[in-house]
């Protein structure tokens, strides 16, 4: 559908941006290929976004598999159950050298393990962000809720879906805060790295997604 | 396409948090356990989430007795114990047990066949709740019956606590086969469709256009090994619950029992904690890694030994537990 017959805000501002992108970055049509650690969670959700967003989506089991990737993304899931699973095989560690070059973006879970610090209970991350989280800090799955907040992108408030999610409990001076829930940071970026305690990938507003599809492909530019 | 927030309709988002839930459980085990100990063991071999029930439902079928909801003390001691979601079950119908478990902040709630039914012929209003409902099915219009009604979960019957899987393929079978079908009618025919799967008509239309549930569709009810989990993920499953497989042991292999020095009772037929955990463990990294035949091989050799187990086929009727729910 051309743009101009398009309504709304969001809409029309997103079909501007994304079709200046191949000016901005050097690999002119290069489709990115994102993993999303498919371990346990909403993987498949991640995945079928992405694809929305002009990616190619991989699914990631196995340490691997991260090596032709140009940017992985963690979902929502249980940290611990992802953990367990890191642990083997020097996953974690390959992992974290990964998101120290490459584009990642966490949600919830990912988050967590994006984090620097995490705390109740304090648990081992990849610490690609300086930022400190806390699991379940809003409660149970009774207190989990949607509502719209207002981020730094354009297209206005954005609906945020957070379900059992934990909180930024702190932030360190070089991380850029795109969005906040009262007080709270609820979505950041840190160079490459980028997190979110809610879930994009559950709802219709793609522009998380295509912002970080946007981010792997200016690193791809840069390489 | 593609209204942005296009659900400001409070149930609606009540029902996306609710699913939303269950996705976040995609791909994992949700393992049964009775007290805070195991549920420690379940987190720490990589559960999902945990069910915390009374008895596992292989203690239930020996010990026989009305099988209620556990109790609220040892729920909560679960949920202090442990940072992933705590599920917990309710009979049948009974509407009371459920609002008890939302008020005490349960995750989820399993409306099980497992427990002994407090309703004939209704199941609970699950859209009452805020809390989200699990429901069994062996078919595809008992679990539209359940989404109907509110679940935001469907997990396939099986036949719990007998370590046989036989009746969770054939019921993750038939669902499958079900929708399949759906698929390929035409508008007309799923007028019919719908009056034969006693299921409301715009469910079945929606699974007629999508091929698949409305909400995630997980397994249960028999899952005793890695193997048998990767083959309900292979069938469709999107994450299974494991019950008696990891805590149950084999009580033949008890010396005192065969001494008879113990009489038929909870203790001696459960495994070692070690040999839970062991199987716990197997059983998370097959779930993931269902497809992967070299990684299903080395968790099958890392578990000692499964629950002995019931075989399906030689079970009376009356012991059946997939029969309750209507």
């Amino acid at each position: 559908m051309p743009t101009c017959c398009r309504s709304g805000d969001g809409e029309g501002q997103l079909s501007v941006a994304s079709s200046q992108l191949p000016e901005k970055s050097k690999t002119v049509a290069a489709i990115p290929t994102i993993g999303v650690l498919a371990i346990q969670g909403d993987y498949e959700a991640h995945a079928r976004r992405l694809e929305e967003s002009g990616a190619k989506a991989v699914l990631v089991r196995k340490p691997e598999q991260l090596d032709p990737l140009d940017g992985i993304v963690i979902p929502g899931g249980e940290s611990s159950t992802m953990l367990k699973f890191l642990e083997r095989d020097g996953f974690l560690e390959k992992l974290a050298e990964f998101v120290r070059v490459k584009p990642s973006f966490g949600t919830c879970a990912g988050a967590i393990l994006l984090a620097k610090n995490v705390e109740n209970p304090a648990q081992k991350s990849l610490g690609a962000m300086d930022i400190t989280v806390r699991r379940n800090a809003y409660g149970r799955q009774i207190d989990s809720h949607i509502h719209e907040v207002a981020t730094k992108l354009a297209g206005g408030p954005m609906e945020m879906v957070f379900i059992r999610a934990p909180k930024i409990s702190g932030t360190g001076a070089d991380v850029d805060v795109l969005a906040k829930d009262g007080d709270e940071p609820v979505w950041v970026r840190q160079g490459k790295a980028m997190a979110a305690t809610f879930h994009p990938e559950l709802s219709a507003d793609k522009r998380v997604h295509e912002e970080f599809v946007r981010m792997v492909r200016e690193t791809q530019g840069d390489l | 396409m593609s209204e942005k927030n296009g659900s400001n309709n409070a149930s609606s988002n009540s029902l996306r948090l609710k699913t939303g839930l269950a996705e976040m459980l995609k791909g994992g085990v949700i393992m049964d356990v009775t007290d805070p100990k195991q549920a420690e063991i379940a987190e720490r071999a990589g559960a999902a989430a945990v069910m915390a029930l009374e008895r596992v439902p292989a203690q239930i079928r020996a010990e026989g007795g009305v099988s209620r909801m556990a109790n609220p003390r040892m729920i909560q001691k679960i949920m202090d114990t442990v940072n992933i979601p705590v599920m917990a079950k309710c009979r049948i119908g009974h509407f009371a047990e459920a609002q008890v478990l939302e008020a005490l902040g349960v995750d989820y709630i399993d409306e099980s066949e497992v427990l002994t039914p407090a309703d004939e012929l209704h199941h609970v209003d699950k859209h009452a709740f805020k809390v989200p409902f699990v429901c069994g099915a062996r078919d595809l219009g008992e679990a539209l019956r359940r989404i109907a009604e509110g679940a935001a979960m469907i997990r396939t019957k099986g036949e719990a606590g007998t370590g046989d899987v036989v009746h969770a393929v054939k019921h993750m079978r038939q669902i499958v086969k079900d929708m399949r079908q759906l698929t390929v009618m035409g508008e007309e025919e799923l007028y019919a469709a719908a009056k034969e799967h006693r299921a409301p008509y715009e469910l079945v239309r929606m699974v007629a256009k999508t091929g698949k549930l409305p909400v995630p569709n997980f397994s249960a009810g028999g899952i005793a090994t890695p193997a048998d989990a990767a083959l309900m993920r292979q069938l469709g499953a999107e994450a299974v619950f494991v019950g008696s497989g990891i805590f149950m042991g084999d009580k033949s292999r008890c010396e005192e029992c065969a001494n008879g020095e113990h009489r038929y009772d909870r203790g001696c037929a459960l495994a070692q904690p070690e040999v839970a955990e062991a199987r716990a463990r197997a059983i998370v990294r097959a779930t993931t890694h269902f497809d992967d035949p070299k990684v299903l091989l080395e968790t099958s050799k890392e578990v000692t030994g499964a629950m002995k187990g019931l075989a399906v086929a030689g079970l009376p009727d009356a012991d059946m537990l997939q029969k309750r729910g209507w």
